[in-house]
C-alpha cells in the first residue's frame, strides 16, 4: 500500500495532510465507545455537541471566542516547536500576560480605551515573553530541560496569581463587602474589546487570525524565522553555519510565551473584563495553555493550519458544556478525548515518516515533492548542551 | 511566632510529614527513572497517577480493603504504562507530547469516572499508620524514633524501593540491559538485547509505580479523591528524576528535599505563623522555585541517558 503512495506523490501528500483528521476521527470513535459505556447514545451525544458549538449564531460566536486564546497559544507553540523547544508553560505565560494586561487597565481607569487597549495587549505580550524567556535562558545557558522549567513556572505563576488576586489586586468592592472573592475590579467599559457582531464575538478573534498570517510570514519569509527553524531542525548544522543557537532558543521560547501572554490579555479585555481565580490554573485559563498545544499539533505546526484546528477545538469545548447540560455527560469526557486526540495524532506521525522515506526510496528524485518535515526531527526531549 | 517553629514537637512533626509526603514522589520518580534510563521520556505520569488514585480509591471504598485498592492501582497503572510503551516504542511518537496526551486523558477520565461513579467527595479507610511502641522505650531518641516511624505501610514500601531499584539497576542483567538501551540502543541491539522489549518492561513498570503513587495519595496519605488530586505532582516527579541524576539515591535525596520544604511550608501555615504580607502563596511556591534552582546547578553536571527521548528503529 505504501508503494501506491510512493508512486503517486499527490495522494501521499493528501494522506499526510489528512492524517491528523483521520487520527482525530479514530479518537472520536473511541469516544463514542466511552459514551456508550456511560449510557449515552453516541449519536445524540455528538449531535448535542455539534449543536452546542454551531447550532445558533450565539453558539458559533461562543465557539470562535473559545477558539481565540487557543489560536494565539497555538501560534506561540508553532514557533517554539519549530524552533526545537517544547513549551508546556502556556498556562503560566497566559496568566502572567493576563496579570500585566489587567494592571494596565487598573492603573489608568480614566484613560481612553483606544490608548489602553493596545497598551494592555502589548503588556500581555511582554509579560508572556518574560515568562517564556526565563525557561529559554535556563535552557540555553544552563541546559535546564525546558519541559520541566516551564511546568514549574506554571505552578509558580498560578500561586503568584492567587496571591495578587487575594491581596494587592483585589477588587476594592470585595474588601468593602468583606466577601474576599479573589478577583480584580471590573475594568472600565471603555476597555472592552469592540464587538464584531452583536454577540460575544470580540475583536481579539480577528486579531488572532491576522497574527496567524503574520507568524507564518515570520517563520517562512524572514531571516529570524528561518534561523529559528534551522536551529529546530538541526542545531549542530546551524551552529556550524554560524547561527547563534543559544540566542534562537531563547527567542523561540520568548516569542512562544509572548503569544500565550497575549492570549491572556485578550481573555481579560475581550471576555472576562477582570481577572479572577478559583485557586487552580485552569480556573482562569480554561486550560487554553494545554489545549493550544493540541491545536498547534493538529494544525501540523503551521500557523495557518492552527486556525481551523483551534476552531475545531473551540467547538469541542463549547460543545462539551452543551453535552453536559443536555445529556449529563461530564465535560471531563472532552478533556479525556482531547488527550486521546493528541496521542492518536502524534502516533500517526509514524505513517507520515514511513511514507516520506518510501517516497524518497521509490521515486525519482526529480519527481518527488520536497518532504515536509514531520514532528520528530524538529523536536528532541533534550536541548543541545553548551558545546 | 516564628520561634514556635523551633520546638521539638514541631520539628519532629515536620520531619514525619516530610518523610510521609515523599512517598508518592518516590514511587513515581523511581518508576520514571527506569523508563528514562532505558531512553523513554514519559510525561504522562500525572495521568497515570490520577487513574491509579481513582482506581485505588474506588475499589477500597467498594470492597473495604485497601490492598485490593492497591491491586487495582497496579493493574490500571500497568495498563496505562503498557499503552505508553506502545505509543513511544512501537509508534515512536514524539514522547513529550504524547505524554501530555496521556496526562489529559488520565485527568479527564479520572474526573469523569469520579463524577459518574462517586459524585461527591468522601473519605475512605485506607492504609493506616503503623505503630512501633517498643521504639519509645529506647533511651533518649526513643520518642523521636517512635514519632517518625508512624507511617503507613506504603511509605515503608516506597523507601524500600530505593535500594531495590539500585540493586536492579546496577547488579542485575536486566539493569545492565536497561542502561545499555538508554545509552546506545544501536550497540545494545547489535549485541542481541531487544530494545523494544526492554523499553516495554521499563515503561510498563513505570506505569505500575505511577499507579501506586496515585494510590499512596488516595488511600494512604490523603484518604480522599477529588478532581485533579495530584495537581502537578506527577510532573514534579519527572523533574526529580533529573534532580537525582537518574540514580535511585539521587532521586531519594531530591524527593526528601522537596518534601521537607513542602512539609515546612504546610506546618508554617498550620501553625498560623504570620508571614510578611500574608503571602502564603509565596511559601507554596518555595518547593518549585527550589526545584528550578537545583536544576540549574545540577543540569550541567548530570549525565542524562544519551538516547533519552529518541525513538529507536533498527537501521536508523
Amino acid at each position: 500500500m505504501l508503494d501506491f503512495f510512493a508512486k503517486h506523490p499527490r495522494f501521499g501528500q493528501l494522506l499526510d495532510l489528512s492524517l491528523p483528521l483521520l487520527a482525530t476521527l479514530a479518537a472520536l470513535g473511541v469516544g463514542a465507545i466511552m459514551l456508550q459505556l456511560l449510557g449515552a447514545n453516541p449519536v445524540s451525544a455528538y449531535s448535542a455537541l455539534l449543536n452546542g458549538a454551531f447550532g445558533s449564531r450565539n453558539a458559533l460566536a461562543d465557539t470562535i471566542v473559545r477558539a481565540t486564546p487557543l489560536l494565539l497559544v497555538a501560534l506561540g507553540i508553532c514557533i517554539a516547536f519549530r524552533g526545537g523547544v517544547i513549551n508546556i508553560g502556556g498556562e503560566g505565560q497566559l496568566v502572567v500576560g493576563a496579570i500585566l494586561g489587567t494592571l494596565v487597565g487598573l492603573w489608568f481607569p480614566e484613560a481612553p480605551g483606544i490608548v489602553i487597549i493596545p497598551v494592555a495587549l502589548v503588556a500581555g505580550f511582554v509579560g508572556g515573553a518574560v515568562w517564556g524567556g526565563i525557561p529559554g535562558l535556563l535552557k540555553a545557558y544552563y541546559n535546564v530541560n525546558e519541559i520541566l522549567s516551564t511546568i514549574m513556572l506554571n505552578i509558580i505563576a498560578v500561586q503568584g496569581m492567587n496571591y495578587l488576586l487575594r491581596g494587592p489586586m483585589i477588587d476594592p468592592v470585595q474588601l468593602q463587602a468583606a466577601s474576599r472573592i479573589p478577583q480584580t475590579a471590573r475594568l472600565a467599559q471603555a476597555f472592552d474589546l469592540p464587538r464584531l457582531v452583536p454577540t460575544r464575538l470580540h475583536l481579539g478573534a480577528l486579531l488572532a487570525v491576522i497574527l496567524a498570517f503574520a507568524v507564518y510570514i515570520f517563520l517562512w519569509r524572514t531571516t529570524t524565522g528561518y534561523r529559528i527553524r534551522a536551529v529546530g531542525l538541526n542545531p549542530d548544522a546551524s551552529r556550524y553555519a554560524g547561527i547563534n543557537v543559544k540566542r534562537n532558543i531563547v527567542l523561540a521560547l520568548l516569542l512562544s510565551g509572548a503569544f500565550a501572554g497575549l492570549a491572556g490579555a485578550v481573555q481579560v479585555y475581550g471576555v472576562h473584563h477582570r481577572m479572577f481565580t478559583d485557586g487552580s490554573l485552569a480556573g482562569f485559563t480554561g486550560s487554553a495553555g494545554f489545549n493550544g498545544i493540541v491545536a498547534a499539533l493538529f494544525g501540523k505546526l503551521n500557523p495557518i493550519g492552527a486556525i481551523p484546528a483551534s476552531f475545531i477545538f473551540g467547538a469541542l469545548i463549547v460543545g462539551a458544556n452543551s453535552l453536559q447540560r443536555a445529556m449529563q455527560v461530564p465535560a471531563a469526557l472532552i478533556t479525556a478525548l482531547n488527550g486521546l486526540v493528541v496521542v492518536f495524532v502524534v502516533s500517526s506521525d509514524i505513517f507520515s515518516r514511513r511514507l516520506a522515506r518510501n517516497r524518497q526510496l521509490g521515486v525519482e528524485p526529480s519527481s518527488a515533492p520536497p518532504v515536509e518535515p514531520s514532528l520528530s526531527p524538529a523536536l528532541s526531549v533534550e536541548g543541545e548542551g553548551p558545546q | 511566632m516564628i520561634s514556635d517553629l523551633f520546638t521539638t514537637t514541631v520539628l519532629i512533626g515536620i520531619l514525619t510529614s516530610g518523610i510521609r509526603l515523599a512517598t508518592p514522589y518516590l514511587f513515581a520518580s523511581i518508576g520514571e527513572m527506569f523508563g528514562q534510563r532505558s531512553g523513554i521520556f514519559n510525561l504522562g505520569v500525572e495521568g497515570m497517577m490520577l487513574m491509579g488514585a481513582f482506581a485505588a480509591f474506588y475499589v477500597t471504598l467498594t470492597y473495604g480493603n485497601p490492598w485490593l485498592g492497591l491491586l487495582a492501582a497496579i493493574i490500571v497503572g500497568g495498563v496505562m504504562g503498557l499503552a505508553m510503551a506502545v505509543i513511544s516504542v512501537t509508534f515512536q511518537a514524539e514522547q513529550g507530547i504524547s505524554g501530555i496526551g496521556v496526562y489529559l486523558f488520565g485527568l479527564g477520565m479520572s474526573d469523569l469516572l469520579f463524577q459518574k461513579l462517586l459524585g461527591s467527595v468522601e473519605t475512605v479507610r485506607g492504609f493506616r499508620p503503623m505503630n512501633f511502641p517498643f521504639l519509645a522505650e529506647i533511651p533518649v531518641i526513643g520518642p523521636f524514633l517512635f514519632a517518625i516511624t508512624q507511617q503507613s505501610i506504603l511509605v515503608y514500601i516506597a523507601y524500600a524501593l530505593v535500594p531495590i531499584a539500585w540493586y536492579i539497576l546496577y547488579r542485575t542483567t536486566l539493569g545492565l540491559k536497561i542502561r545499555a538501551v538508554g545509552e546506545n540502543p544501536a550497540a545494545a541491539d547489535a549485541l542481541g538485547v531487544s530494545v523494544p522489549r526492554t523499553r516495554y518492561v521499563t515503561v510498563t513498570l513505570g506505569g505500575v509505580l505511577a499507579g501506586v503513587a496515585g494510590a499512596s495519595l488516595s488511600i494512604s496519605l490523603l484518604n480522599v479523591f477529588q478532581q485533579n488530586l495530584t495537581s502537578g505532582l506527577g510532573f514534579i516527579a519527572v523533574a526529580l528524576v533529573y534532580f537525582g541524576g537518574w540514580r535511585p539515591y539521587g532521586v531519594l535525596f531530591g524527593a526528601l528535599l522537596f518534601s521537607m520544604v513542602n512539609a515546612l511550608q504546610l506546618w508554617i501555615q498550620a501553625l498560623n505563623i504570620p508571614i510578611p504580607g500574608d503571602a502564603s502563596e509565596l511559601l507554596i511556591m518555595m518547593p518549585y522555585v527550589l526545584t528550578i534552582i537545583v536544576l540549574i546547578f545540577s543540569a550541567g553536571r548530570m549525565r542524562k541517558p544519551s538516547a533519552l527521548g529518541t525513538p529507536y528503529e533498527r537501521g536508523s
